[in-house]
């Protein structure tokens, strides 16, 4: 009903550019998760979709109507802030329907959407009261209210969770979730810095960095075929190790000698005359073990973080380069100061040359299918494939991103 | 020259005696309970206790001295005949009601009272909003801000001549009277004007007193978080509801600050009166006519000071309003 297509949209404020050529197809009822780190240019983004920003060049549109100049309250959509943006002088009631007052809808109608919206969000309760009588979540619930009450082709959501506290977050995360799930044909965009609010609730997220798109694909996707250096290490925490390297044998299984003398086999093919490229060879913490044979680093345990169900080794946080980080299901005892092997499945590793990922290298790669089993393969589900292309030009994170 | 040292000898003392008191008493509270020894912890806070009250105290004593007392002795005087030689309980009262003077000056007083803060207050709003996103709206600000560096004497003094008249026929040196010429219509007396004569006293005042309200609502529009006029944008408000829907009742506070600071001055105006029209001609307000009373001719301190006290009795209330307004806004 609603889908959106944006088509190089730009947004520049005098001669800085913040946003440039963004293309992105959004389809109805599909939940989309904007992240990036600070000043990426996500709320610009959503901003600019609302209409609350104007667009410096490029087309939007929203169910097939180009809406560049059309304003806020005709696109079809609602928005939550993150500051709530309630009305202070106004009962919870009042500022649900204030939108139905101003669209002259009758009395009736009226109650009738702010009562089945005050019950949905169970905020039936409080809807006499005034906004300075609610707690936060309470507050974030009738913003989301008022989105309701005027029941949007696409709903707006600007971080909508950070100011709320750690348990509340969770809570509210599910209740969005609930939300959406009761609306299937209701679009939602939703803009976070929060990979886990990313993960959890998109159905494709758009990694957004450096003024346009990284990349853009299902939680899991970007999390298992990162197209470059910055989304690799942007999606999962900690973020993923880079240990740099030199191609050593090609093939669909490729050997890498790694700086410092130690080698790993990784499952992504090469070809001839790839011999001696320079490569990061990408390892996430999780996918670290200790090593009964060979490994692909070893190093002196300078910090280890205990968390119970996961222990964090931390090597070489004395040095100016970014520590290497393995996280090992369990407990741990004994580990600072002792040397430690660790090993990856070939499967679990990925290669990055100036930055971008060699799976790419060919073009599209077929559609994504989960790694199920520690030895599934990836790539070899049918060809057919609607991705976007990757964004040329490398994007590399300064340091650790988060 | 002996004048100018006195003044500055004056103020040398002045200086001088502030900063020995407070050094010296600080001083000597510090030597009765030193901050150590056996009992520091005790002497630090009976020190504490003690302290707050020297810095208060000589501003307590001469804000008595000049305020309180003042109060005490105008109701006293008011239950005295004229010269304050025979004591006559409520008579200067009971004058009062009767008195055709004082009616006016009431209902005067009451006719400010209306206009002037609403107009103050709307004309202060407007410019806030208006000036608020315009390049050169500091510009503006600063000249409707200007009145209220003019004293109200010196602004009565310019509007007298802005309504000054001339014989027909001769040459108009009032703006208000040669813009009417200039039109073809006759030079008119304006302040002897019955009636209207009142409304061309308040314009000076709303003149003076919107830069007030202009730069108080000013800044308790910018305080208005954007979110929700963002919010209110969506919800599909035009810019005059998003004004007056979203806006204005978020600054209720702050307008009702200004609205009764305004009142405030509006009650005890009496300087414009004096100087354009001295309360003739149905002008005469309170603060005037007690000064009549008070000063003019053979003085009359019971009824001069029985006036005083109705006007502190009719300020009294707006102003405990608006101190807990406003301390409700600074909360």
């Amino acid at each position: 009903m609603a889908d959106l297509k944006l088509t190089s949209l730009a947004k520049s404020y005098g001669d800085v550019s913040v946003l440039k050529d963004i293309d992105l197809d959004i389809k109805s009822g599909e939940f989309i998760v904007f992240v990036g780190p600070s000043g990426c240019g996500k709320s610009t983004l959503l901003r600019m979709i609302a209409g609350l920003e104007q667009i410096t060049a490029g087309e939007l549109q929203i169910a097939r109507r180009v809406v560049n100049d059309i304003p806020p309250s005709q696109r079809g959509i609602a928005m939550v802030f993150q500051s709530y943006a309630l009305y202070p002088h106004m009962t919870v009631r009042d500022n649900m329907a204030f939108a139905l007052k101003i669209a002259g809808q009758s009395k009736d109608q009226i109650k009738a959407a702010t009562d089945s919206a005050g019950k949905m969000l169970q905020l039936t309760p409080y809807l006499d009261r005034l906004p300075k009588a609610l707690s936060g979540g309470q507050r974030q619930r009738v913003a989301i209210g008022r989105a309701i009450v005027r029941d949007p082709q696409v709903y707006l959501f600007d971080e909508p969770l950070s100011n709320l506290d750690a348990a509340l977050r969770v809570a509210t995360r599910i209740e969005i979730a609930q939300l959406k799930a009761s609306m299937p044909d209701r679009t939602m965009i939703y803009v976070t810095h929060d990979q886990t609010e990313a993960m959890t609730l998109a159905d494709r997220i758009v990694v957004l960095a450096g003024g346009g798109i990284a990349q853009v694909g299902a939680p899991l996707e970007l999390y298992e075929r990162p197209v470059n250096e910055f989304v690799a290490q942007f999606i999962g925490s900690p973020a993923m190790n880079l240990l740099p390297g030199r191609v050593k044998t090609v093939g669909s299984v490729t050997t890498v000698a790694l700086e410092g003398g130690l080698e790993a086999r990784v499952a992504i093919p090469t070809r001839e005359g790839d011999q001696g490229m320079q490569v990061n060879l990408g390892v996430r913490p999780e996918d670290m073990r200790e090593a009964d044979g060979d490994a692909l680093f070893e190093g002196t345990v300078d910090l280890t973080e205990a968390l119970g169900e996961v222990t964090l080794l931390y090597f070489g946080t004395n040095a100016e380069t970014v520590p290497i980080i393995a996280k090992l299901p369990g407990i741990h005892p004994g580990l600072n100061g002792r040397k430690v092997r660790l090993t990856a499945d070939p499967d679990a590793l990925h290669l990055f040359h100036n930055g971008q990922s060699l799976l790419y290298r060919d073009g599209d790669l077929p559609p994504y299918q989960p790694r199920t089993t520690p030895s599934g393969s990836m790539g070899s589900t049918p060809a057919g494939d609607d991705r976007q292309a990757p964004t040329d030009g490398i994007i590399k994170p300064e340091g650790p991103v988060r | 020259m002996e004048l100018l040292w006195l003044a500055v000898s004056t103020i040398a003392i002045g200086v001088f005696g502030c900063v020995a008191w407070f050094w010296g008493s600080n001083w000597l509270l510090d030597r009765i309970y030193p901050a150590k020894g056996e009992k520091a912890g005790d002497n630090i806070r009976r020190a504490g206790q003690i302290r707050p009250w020297l810095f208060l105290g000589p501003a307590i004593l001469f804000l008595g001295m000049y305020l309180v007392y003042p109060v005490f002795d105008s109701l006293w005087r008011s239950l005295f005949n004229s010269d304050g030689s025979q004591f006559v309980g409520v008579d200067n009262y009971v004058w009062l009601m009767g008195d055709g003077k004082f009616r006016e000056s009431m209902l005067n007083n009451m006719l400010w009272l209306l206009v002037v803060p609403a107009l103050a207050t709307l004309f202060g709003l407007l410019a806030a909003q208006l000036t608020d996103r315009l390049k050169w709206g500091n510009i503006g600000k600063s000249l409707i801000f200007m009145p209220m560096a003019i004293s109200f004497v010196g602004a009565g003094v310019i509007w007298k001549f802005i309504y000054e008249y001339r014989a027909s026929g001769e040459t108009q040196i009032g703006l208000l009277n040669w813009i009417v010429t200039r039109f073809g219509g006759e030079p008119q007396i304006w302040l002897t004007l019955p009636g209207w004569n009142n409304f061309f006293l308040m314009i000076v005042l709303v003149w003076i007193q919107t830069g007030f309200a202009m730069v108080i609502l000013s800044a308790a529009l910018r305080g208005i978080p954007e979110e929700t006029i963002e919010a209110a944008v969506l919800d599909g408000a035009s810019p005059l509801q998003v004004f007056f829907k979203i806006k204005v009742p978020q600054i209720m506070g702050t307008i009702a600050v200004v609205w009764t600071t305004i009142t405030i001055v509006v009650l005890k105006v009496f300087d414009i009166v004096f100087v354009m029209t001295n309360g003739q001609w149905g002008t005469q307000v309170l603060a005037n006519l007690m000064y009549d009373w008070m000063f003019r001719g053979t003085p009359d301190y019971g009824r001069g000071s029985a006036i005083a006290i109705v006007l502190m009795i009719l300020v009294t209330p707006i102003m405990v309003w608006n101190i807990y307004n406003a301390r409700k806004e600074v909360r």
